[in-house]
């Protein structure tokens, strides 16, 4: 898959995939010997998944609850290892950073989470969880460490005299405010953002969207923006990400994903995105529900669920191809003239 | 993740109200809330202060044989004695003050169960957060272990270990320690599980930190709030614990006696009517270990955010 033509990018997936197998204890492996129903289960969270992110793109990542995009976003932040594939950062290998030398480098990648709340220590002081990483990486001295969390904590909208504060004296939109706080202190160029605003009031949400894009003119920062909410993600991105049961079935620009949505399962999402515009609409839900990841359907996964599904779609994989200058889809249908 | 997002917002809720206070400040208020809780606390500072003075209060040494009479023995609460002395609660089949054995005895069960609960603490502390951080097989070993352990009933393990250890103070503490690692370790592990999944710890993961320090200054702190109460309900059993060897013979030399052998010393002289021989001694056992539950009751209502109003 390519980016914008001509620039190297700055982090690159190849055929990613992450399955997580629950193993079977003693008990369980006895009972299976003598033919009970108790069988070794295998997720398919994600299934040979490529992406490359240029320098400064904001890409958005779309997706029903289960299809893979948390897994992937904490695959790109070292939060999981990859069942197979691999990860590139500046066109170098991962582990290539694992050295205490390459420090900097493994900190450009950092994650802001969802949850405003179960994403900060309820036991320390925000000048903790925003100053603990960057003194202990040698970033600031541990004396200057007041200062420079002030400092940030201004560039995200926080009163730094809140420093000395503990999580649950804020309320959420300032939760997520100190969530990103804690990601820039140490510095990085690339931001995995998680259902970052998910958990906020829509009123708060397009104040903490616009901090996120000012702050990336500010530091030259670039997103992977992991959502399921695609009016959230078309304010925000360069290009969208849809995926699918642990594939990507459309990768596109903005623009051209909501003018000239090519797969049916995207199109079926743009769908449901409630509009000012229309008062009057037909409203046809996708049929359905997201099959279990546990034994996903053959050949393009949506197939159970497409509304213009042919016979060939039922076993074979649709590749990912490019369908006009930077739009790719996943879709038999682009085949058939 | 969505999950995640209803308990988050319902917490944000439940602390909003204390916006200024302090997390300390707010745990003293709630826990004064139970004016039952209050009585069980004085009551308990009050018995610490007596064994902790024991040796400057007491009328007597019940340690020094040599000044201990054998003709005063077994005289009732405030009978006096033919030296003229009284004894307020009277004396034991030795001529012992009940008074200064009860206060030496509160002496030797506080701090035989303190430090024991100390030691299991740590050493469960350790194993539980090795188990529930590491998983895989330190998992499987660790709490295969500590299953066994729990399955006997504590003083069978504890008989045995004195059995073969034989008495004395710290021989009897090693044997609680023994018995009572196994519960903070399994406290310990499920507590940690339960944190490990949150997106703090991921969030340290990401932010390059150490696995010690991870483990110690994110995982731990957030670990503490449980360990606490059972801390608190396991230093009354081990003072019951002790108490019961004692009685059976097993635990402390008869020279010094903690509670439970002064009680053990009086038992043949209950149906005799000197009650007071095992009264006493058993009152004040009873209050300790009240208090002390009353006081862990309030921790855990004030500690455990599910019972959070």
């Amino acid at each position: 898959m390519s980016t914008t033509p001509g620039s190297a990018p700055l982090l690159e997936l190849r055929a990613i995939s992450k399955r997580f197998t629950s193993r079977l204890d003693l008990a369980g492996r006895i009972a299976a010997r003598l033919g009970a129903g108790a069988r070794e289960q295998t997720v398919h969270a994600l299934d040979r998944v490529d992406l490359a992110i240029a320098p400064g793109e904001v890409v958005g990542l779309v997706g029903e609850s289960g299809c893979g995009k948390s897994t992937l976003g904490r695959i790109v932040s070292r939060i999981l290892e990859p069942t197979e594939g691999e990860r590139r950062w500046k066109g170098r290998p991962y582990a290539e950073y694992d050295a205490p030398s390459a420090r900097a480098e493994r900190l450009a990648i950092q994650m802001v989470f969802q949850d405003p709340f179960a994403s900060l220590n309820p036991r320390m002081r925000i000048a903790d969880v925003i100053g603990e990483a960057p003194v202990v990486h040698g970033i600031v001295a541990s004396r200057e460490r007041d200062e420079y969390v002030a400092g940030i904590m201004a560039r995200v909208g926080l009163d730094a005299g809140l420093a000395k504060r503990f999580p649950h004296q804020f309320s959420g939109g300032q939760r997520s405010r100190i969530g990103i706080a804690r990601a820039l202190a140490v510095k990085p160029r690339f931001l995995v953002c998680d259902e970052a605003v998910a958990a906020l009031d829509v009123s708060i949400q397009a104040q903490v969207l616009n901090l996120f894009i000012r702050l990336r003119e500010e530091f030259g920062l670039t997103y992977l923006f992991i959502s399921h909410d695609l009016g959230v993600v078309r304010h925000l991105s360069d290009r969208v990400v849809i995926m699918y049961l642990g594939r990507i079935v459309e990768s596109a620009p903005t623009g051209e994903v909501f003018s000239r949505a090519n797969h049916p399962y995207t199109r079926a999402l743009l769908a449901e995105v409630p509009r000012l515009e229309a008062t009057k609409r037909a409203y046809v839900p996708i049929r359905g529900e997201i099959p279990s990841p546990l034994d996903p359907p053959g050949g393009c996964h949506f197939h159970p669920r497409c509304p213009v599904a042919l016979p060939r779609c039922k076993s074979e994989v649709p590749a990912l191809r490019e369908i006009a200058p930077g739009h790719h889809s996943a879709c038999h249908l682009n085949d058939t003239p | 993740m969505a999950d995640a997002e209803g308990t988050g917002t319902a917490a944000a809720a439940a602390t909003g109200g204390a916006a200024a206070i302090g997390p300390w400040a707010r745990f003293r208020a709630e826990f004064a809330e139970s004016r039952l809780a209050m009585v069980g606390l004085a009551l308990l500072a009050a018995i610490v202060v007596l064994g902790l003075l024991a040796p400057v209060i007491s009328p007597q040494n019940p340690y020094d044989l040599a000044q201990l009479d054998v003709m005063d023995s077994k005289l009732a609460p405030g009978e006096e004695s033919a030296t003229g002395k009284t004894y307020w609660l009277g004396t034991d089949d030795q001529g012992r003050d009940m008074l200064s054995g009860i206060l030496y005895g509160l002496r030797i069960s506080l701090g035989v169960g303190i430090t024991s609960t100390v030691f299991a603490l740590a050493i469960g502390l350790f194993f539980g957060l090795l188990a529930a951080y590491f998983g895989g097989w330190t998992d499987t070993l660790v709490m295969r272990v500590v299953d066994i352990q729990l399955s006997f009933p504590a003083i069978l393990i504890a008989l045995v270990l004195l059995a073969v250890l034989g008495q004395g103070v710290g021989k009897i503490v090693v044997a609680l320690v023994t018995v009572q690692w196994a519960y903070y370790a399994r406290t310990v592990r499920s507590a940690a599980l339960v944190e490990r999944q949150k997106e703090y710890v991921e969030a340290a993961r990401v932010l390059a930190l150490g696995r010690a320090r991870i483990v110690f200054r994110h995982l731990l702190p957030n670990c503490l709030p449980p360990l606490i109460v059972v801390a608190t309900v396991q230093v009354a059993h081990a003072i019951a614990l002790e108490a019961t060897l004692s009685f059976l013979g097993l635990g402390l030399p008869i020279t010094e006696p903690s509670l439970g052998l002064l009680i053990s010393n009086g038992f043949q002289y209950l149906l005799s009517g000197k009650y007071w021989i095992s009264f006493y001694p058993g009152i004040a056992l009873l209050l300790t270990i009240m208090s002390i539950n009353l006081v862990a009751d309030q921790l855990r209502d004030v500690l455990n955010p599910r019972l959070r109003r």
